[in-house]
């Protein structure tokens, strides 16, 4: 096996693993840096991105403001330093970027503009019309190519952590085109490997988002962090799930049942007015929303299509040439993937799973408990997300965390000693082993595709939109089940260049370990708050007993291990989460009571 | 649900170098609705009839670049071209035109990686600027002339369409030459000379034959064949510039 030394690895080369890279090689040149991808950089998740990047910036708004958006809409499970501190750097990271040449959509002065984004007070989302995440990526791969201490390894599937005297010194992976592995020896690890959305059936989320950075961690000790919390976005493609931005309501568009009825006015969102309101109506959090859909799914309002219940977004009061100027890539979605001209017809959409709140538990500096390994980005649970991300907050973690991860393990790096790699090199010879006997082991019986399709199914039947204490452990004990059958999978395919089936073997057992997590968080959390709704007694949220973050714990050939830990509260109190006029009305009330 | 209730041949070019001398085709019946995709298609062939088959995809909504293949011999993104096109013939697929086939649908694109590297992908500064000044101004006019050129996904589909890629592999092709062009005409970018360089360079602009099928399979209007174009002008005009100016044509 060969050995490749470094002095920091990152794993991932998405917005945060990229963002990490150019912060380590700007903090000091002189350290060896591994970015280490399972596709090519530009193709990471981080490319989907849509509606935008939050930030302060218009003179009406503040720090504060953004503060209490993120925390209200994580419903008051955020670790609130953590949170204070992302508002304050957001809009000089969004700058850096500007810099870096990332084409942000401008105000006819020239300065970057800002669009309108849900359960956000002031509009401070800045977009490159709406294709902000992949111009954001790109920006930020194109600029990486400057640093020659970003060596990349590119089409690398990383398999394995390396930890050695209770420290973080290496990773494993194996190069996709070849099937050989390495090993890459470094002093700090970080993981930027995104979410795990492919677990649920239908989702918003490409091919790659398979939980794989989560999954090395929590083998490894790590806890995972409010994994339960997963968001379902209201507006996406019945059957694919791709997602329609939420910037089509940011925009103006509205959210409309059967009878042309906007119908969030019943669900304590409204009044109902014909121009975007801030963080009412359609601009109400996403949790809210798909929430909302439910319910009128229940009373028969929505619209029955081949791929299950609709709603319609109406985007045609917006007009073509606002559509085309704003939202091109919507508009070549609708009509492409459904034959739907937005400006002439709504657009059939319904919920799908969209991202991971949870992961990786790291501290306010990225740092996991394990020394060396750091984490950013969605793999991670940093604390800003609570029990409900707000949309456009998590481009801006990439970039703000993606650098505090680069800063902290190129610090970490230089202040402990490289390990014995003799002794590493034997560790990683006992992963190549393992890894090498899946896809050489024979007599198993069991497809792939069926074991993944019966997970993303308990998924969604279990861990939805709205939770029972019977269907959640329904889907405990079936991905038990999944993963004792795991063990008897089958791979056809032999050969060492380009299996892709022995690699989605290995991401499929990585998705069934995150998927345990999820779902033993979920049926352990016995209340209600954010994206975890339940039905069966606990309805409400529970402060008392549960304002504190689930960390689920590892435990080989069984199920996770449970606990909890602490949230940080600094300045503001858990209080009623509303939003519309009783939104208004309950800011008034707190403001109120302040003086 | 929708029943599947079609049956679709898909034909697909297989090479796995390990056992192959050649690729060759192999044919597979895949039930289809009118909804899916050609990827759709293929995945179904690996879930249920061959897990040996390999693509690269991910995100299925035409973004991330990656499912590129010729169909029927047209370079097209997968996600984005529908089996219901082509029923009831049968539809074939191969791996991208003009790139060595690593295995089935994958090509290498080591290449196109080198090229893009090689033309600094990347702002330098005209002007200096601190973070704590805020941003640079640039109005939506100024960021028109380069925002379509930003947008390119590096699907390689001009490649394959590329004739001149087609007989020189140096070429430095459509989607390289979009990316110099983006930086060139972004108000805040600096290095044009420098850039020009490389445009003027045995494998630069010039051989280009104009022939605009690059622009024509653009799954995002990049319109690649413009920027080449323009940087002939650009290349031609520099060309002569050079020779008047102390600080040649690039300004």
């Amino acid at each position: 096996m060969e050995t490749y030394k470094a002095d920091v690895v990152i794993v991932g080369g998405g917005g945060a693993g990229l963002r990490a890279a150019i912060a380590v090689a700007e903090f000091d040149p002189t350290l060896r840096i591994a970015l280490v991808s399972k596709v090519y950089p530009m193709r990471s998740h981080t490319v989907a991105a849509e509606g935008g990047s939050a930030g302060v910036k218009l003179p009406t708004d503040k720090f504060d403001y953004h503060f209490n958006d993120t925390v209200t809409g994580g419903d008051w499970l955020c670790e609130q330093d953590v949170v204070e501190y992302f508002v304050s750097q957001c809009p000089e990271e969004l700058t850096q970027l500007e810099h870096w040449g990332c084409p942000w959509s401008r105000t006819p002065d020239g300065h970057v503009n800002v669009r309108a984004f849900g359960g956000m007070k002031i509009e401070r989302t800045w977009f490159a019309a709406d294709k902000t995440g992949f111009h954001m990526l790109h920006t930020l791969f194109q600029t990486s190519i400057k640093y020659p201490s970003i060596k990349r390894f590119d089409e690398h599937f990383c398999v394995d952590l390396v930890v050695a005297d209770g420290r973080t010194q290496g990773v494993v992976t194996i190069e996709i085109a070849s099937g050989e592995l390495t090993l890459i020896e470094a002093r700090s690890v970080v993981i930027a490997t995104g979410g795990a959305g492919r677990v649920f059936r239908e989702n918003t989320n490409g091919g790659v988002v398979t939980g794989d950075g989560m999954a090395l961690a929590y083998r490894h000790g790590v806890p995972l962090r409010d994994m339960e919390f997963v968001q379902y976005h209201p507006t996406c493609m019945p059957g694919t799930g791709l997602l329609f931005t939420e910037a089509c309501r940011g925009e103006g568009g509205f959210l409309v049942n059967k009878d042309g009825y906007r119908y969030l006015q019943d669900y304590g969102l409204g009044p109902a007015e014909p121009t975007p309101r801030n963080k009412a109506m359609e601009l109400g959090p996403r949790d809210r929303l798909s929430q909302a859909f439910w319910y009128e799914q229940q009373k028969g309002r929505t619209i029955e299509g081949p791929h299950g219940s609709v709603v319609h977004l109406d985007l045609r009061h917006l007009g073509e040439a606002k559509l085309r100027e704003r939202l091109p890539q919507i508009y070549e979605l609708a009509e492409q993937f459904l034959g739907v001209d937005p400006a002439h017809a709504p657009i059939p959409v319904r919920p799908a799973v969209h991202y991971t709140m949870g992961g990786i538990l790291v501290d306010g500096k990225c740092a996991a408990p394990l020394p060396g390994l750091f984490a950013a980005g969605e793999c991670s649970s940093v604390g800003i997300h609570g029990a409900n991300r707000l949309g456009s907050n998590s481009l801006s973690e990439l970039c703000v965390f993606g650098k505090v991860a680069g800063v902290e393990a190129a610090r970490h790096a230089k202040s402990v000693a490289p390990g014995n790699s003799a002794n590493l090199l034997k560790q990683a010879q006992a992963v190549e082993q393992r890894v090498v006997g899946l896809v050489r082991k024979s007599g198993g019986s069991e497809r792939i595709a069926t074991l993944r399709r019966e997970m993303a199914q308990t998924m969604e039947d279990g861990c939805g939109i709205y939770r029972l204490a019977e269907s959640m452990q329904k889907t405990c004990d079936k991905l038990d089940e999944l993963k004792l059958r795991f063990k008897n999978v089958h791979i056809e395919d032999k050969s060492s260049v380009w299996n892709t089936e022995w690699l989605l073997a290995i991401e499929l057992e990585y998705q069934l370990d995150v998927a345990q997590a999820m779902a033993y968080s979920a049926l352990n959390r016995r209340e209600s708050r954010g994206a975890h709704q339940r039905l069966d007694g606990y309805e409400a949220r529970d402060d008392i007993n549960f304002l504190k973050h689930s960390q689920a714990h590892y435990v080989a050939d069984g199920a996770p291990r449970i606990d909890y830990g602490p949230v940080k509260i600094t300045k503001s109190q858990p209080g009623t989460r509303a939003y519309g006029a009783a939104g208004e009305q309950a800011e008034r009330e707190r403001n109120a009571s302040h003086v | 649900m929708s029943e599947h209730s079609k049956i679709i041949e898909i034909e697909v070019l297989r090479y796995n170098p390990e056992t192959d001398k050649v690729p060759s085709p192999q044919v597979f019946e895949v039930p289809f609705t009118d909804d899916m995709s050609v990827l759709q298609g293929i995945q179904y062939i690996k879930d249920h009839l061959d897990g040996s088959l390999s693509f690269r995809w991910s995100c299925r909504m035409a973004i991330c670049g990656s499912c590129g293949m010729m169909i029927n011999g047209v370079p097209h993104l997968s996600c984005e071209t529908f089996l219901r096109d082509y029923y009831p013939a049968r539809v074939r697929v191969e791996a991208l035109n003009h790139f060595p086939i690593e295995r089935d649908l994958v090509i290498n694109m080591e290449g196109f990686i080198k090229k893009l590297e090689s033309i600094q992908p990347y702002i330098i500064p005209k002007e200096p600027r601190t973070l704590a000044q805020g941003e640079y101004l640039q109005t939506p006019e100024e960021l028109n002339r380069y925002e379509q050129f930003s947008s390119c996904i590096n699907c390689m589909l001009c490649y394959a369409a590329c004739p001149q890629f087609g007989l020189n592999p140096e070429f430095i092709g459509p989607a390289a030459t979009a990316l110099l062009h983006r930086y060139n005409v972004d108000t805040r970018d600096g290095a044009k000379e420098e850039r020009m360089e490389l445009v003027h360079s045995e494998e630069g602009v010039f051989h280009c034959t104009a022939v605009g099928y690059c622009s024509e399979v653009c799954p995002k209007h990049v319109d690649p064949a413009n920027a080449v174009n323009q940087n002939k002008t650009n290349s031609a005009m520099d060309y002569f510039l050079r020779f008047i100016s102390p600080k040649g044509g690039a300004k």
